[in-house]
């Protein structure tokens, strides 16, 4: 088989391992299905409850997905504003820092008592999760420009503004790309937590249910849902940067940027 | 010979950085206009501050730096800088790098979208000069090292500056390139007569190339000697073989060598 082919295979292998592994597991030790279902009896049980499944994921996607768009635009425009001076970076920093150490678990409930129970807390959660590393990356994309390069700019009368325009930002973009990849699995981590927390659709919601009526294979499904949703994002984000951000890896098809969080 | 139309002029000029570095002092430097000047001295006393200096991207602490009639406050606008590091942007094409001063220099700034035409044109015409034809939509980073320099060489003198500043701009190539570079800048400055300061630890390359050198003490860095290179033009690599030029390289080894000791 050749490189290609392993390289691509490569995953779906692991992933199926895995499931054997699991399946064996459960088989040998005997487990009943609502300590630890099988994988089978999980692909039955998603295949049983697809409609309400698709339904709820496809609510949590939405939300994912605004809440990170928000913080998109937010972690750009800030992350540009403190990666080009010096001064707001020192200021806001440490707030940044402070802030994305709070468990985003024990706000949820404050936002609730906000916005009441539903969609807009879970927003706002998947926001505030993915904007920290969106911010750090691109400020550090900004920041870290090569001082010869600054002092030719500067010595051709260039503006912040066209500095940053002309090099800060194409050369945060690679940083930005990035980050986007762990900042969309992360939103997905937000919105599902204040989903379990208090909602009334949603992945996590469907999960809370199903295990409070002890629906263990169920509560498996939603996973195996969420982590598929949350690879293809992956994937699809992977594949944008690769595209956007080529020059990064002169042509090579490896990046290694600091990521954040 | 030209020296009494001065372009740039430091007088008994001092700059401490942050942290109490005293790295140029009482430094005394005179350049005429069109004039090509060289700076040579120890590794550490000042070099790459005095550039900084004279582009007003660093102010002095004591004295006056005048350029072109006017006291530098701060950076000057229409500089040309080339490093030892090419610093191209490696998303733009080796083109769209040449062109960046013009879209941010006025005043071709203003019209930049409208004459692109023109620009590119003349930035293809440079890049020949330099040997890079052919190479106009390449990436940077498909480029070797000498290519580009030659490329960091062009985005220094695309908007016809006034004052092209050097530090050190073939120091990480080799001898043969090197060489090679000199024939190329050389060329350029006889065609366009912009004032230049180059700054190298290369001796044969400051004789060849310039009008003038000046030795450097020891940090704090002060001009200790000035000596005007009366070689004819164009100067060849045949020329670094007379002994007249070896006699003055060996002249300048024999000052940096004093300066050195005397720290
Ligand atoms: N930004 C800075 N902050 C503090 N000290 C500095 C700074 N830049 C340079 N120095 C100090 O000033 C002195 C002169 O530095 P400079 O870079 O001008 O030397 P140079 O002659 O260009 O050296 P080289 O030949 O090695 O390039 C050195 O002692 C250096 O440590
Ligand atoms: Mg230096």
């Amino acid at each position: 088989m050749s490189r290609r082919w392993q390289e691509a295979l490569g995953p779906w292998f692991v992933v199926l391992a895995l499931f054997a592994l699991w399946e064996g597991v459960v088989i040998a030790a005997r487990l009943p299905s609502f300590v630890l279902p099988a994988p089978t009896e999980v692909f039955a049980t998603l295949v049983q409850f697809a409609g309400p499944i698709s339904q709820h994921s496809l609510h949590t996607l939405m939300t994912t997905l605004i809440g990170f768009g928000f913080s998109v635009i937010g972690g750009v425009a800030l992350g540009a504003a403190i990666g080009a001076s010096q001064v707001a970076y020192k200021a806001v920093f440490p707030v940044l820092v402070g802030f994305n150490s709070i468990p985003k678990v024990a706000i949820v409930p404050v936002l609730i008592i906000w916005f009441g129970i539903g969609t807009v807390p879970a927003v706002i959660t998947a926001f505030l999760i993915s904007f920290f590393p969106i911010v750090v990356n691109v400020a550090t994309g900004i920041a870290t420009l090569e001082p010869e390069l600054r002092d030719v700019l500067r010595s051709l009368g260039a503006s912040k503004f066209d500095i940053l325009r002309k090099v800060g930002l194409p050369r945060a973009a690679p940083y930005f790309f990035a980050s986007l990849k762990v900042a969309i699995t992360l939103a997905f981590v937000g919105s599902i937590i204040s989903e379990t927390v208090g909602s009334n659709e949603g992945v996590g919601y469907l999960m809370l249910q199903a295990s409070s009526r002890f629906q263990i294979p169920l509560v498996f499904a939603a996973l195996v849902v969420v982590a598929a949703m949350g690879i293809t994002m992956y994937a699809i984000f992977a594949g944008l940067e690769r595209r956007m951000t080529g020059w990064a890896t002169r042509g090579m098809d490896q990046a290694a940027y600091a990521t954040g969080h | 010979m030209r020296a009494e139309l001065k372009f740039v002029e430091l007088d008994n000029v001092s700059l401490t950085y942050g942290g109490g570095t005293l790295a140029v002092d009482k430094l005394d430097l005179s350049i005429a206009r069109g004039e090509f000047a060289a700076v040579v001295g120890p590794s550490g006393c000042g070099k790459s501050t005095l550039m900084k200096l004279v582009t007003g991207l660093a102010p002095a602490s004591k004295g006056n730096v005048v350029v072109a009639g006017r006291e530098v406050a701060g950076p000057l606008k229409i500089v040309g800088m080339a490093f030892q590091n090419p610093t191209l942007l490696p998303w733009r094409t080796t083109l769209d790098n040449v062109l960046l001063p013009l879209e941010i220099v006025q005043p071709y700034k203003a019209t930049f979208r409208r004459d692109r035409e023109k620009h590119v044109a003349r930035a293809k015409a440079l890049l020949a000069t330099v040997g890079l034809k052919g190479f106009e939509e390449r990436y940077p980073w498909q480029l070797s090292g000498g290519m580009q320099q030659r490329a960091s060489l062009c985005r220094a003198l695309i908007h016809e500056p006034d004052l092209l500043m050097l530090d050190e701009p073939f120091a990480a190539l080799d001898a043969f390139t090197r060489e090679e570079l000199w024939a190329v800048l050389q060329d350029l400055w006889l065609q366009r007569r912009f004032t230049c300061m180059l700054v190298t630890h290369d001796l044969r390359e400051a004789v060849y190339l310039a009008d003038t050198v000046h030795v450097m003490s020891a940090r704090p860095g002060r001009v200790i000697e000035t000596k005007t290179i009366d070689i004819p033009r164009p100067r060849t690599l045949e020329t670094t073989f007379e002994p007249h030029f070896v006699d003055l390289v060996h002249h300048l080894r024999a000052r940096i060598a004093q300066a050195r000791v005397a720290a």
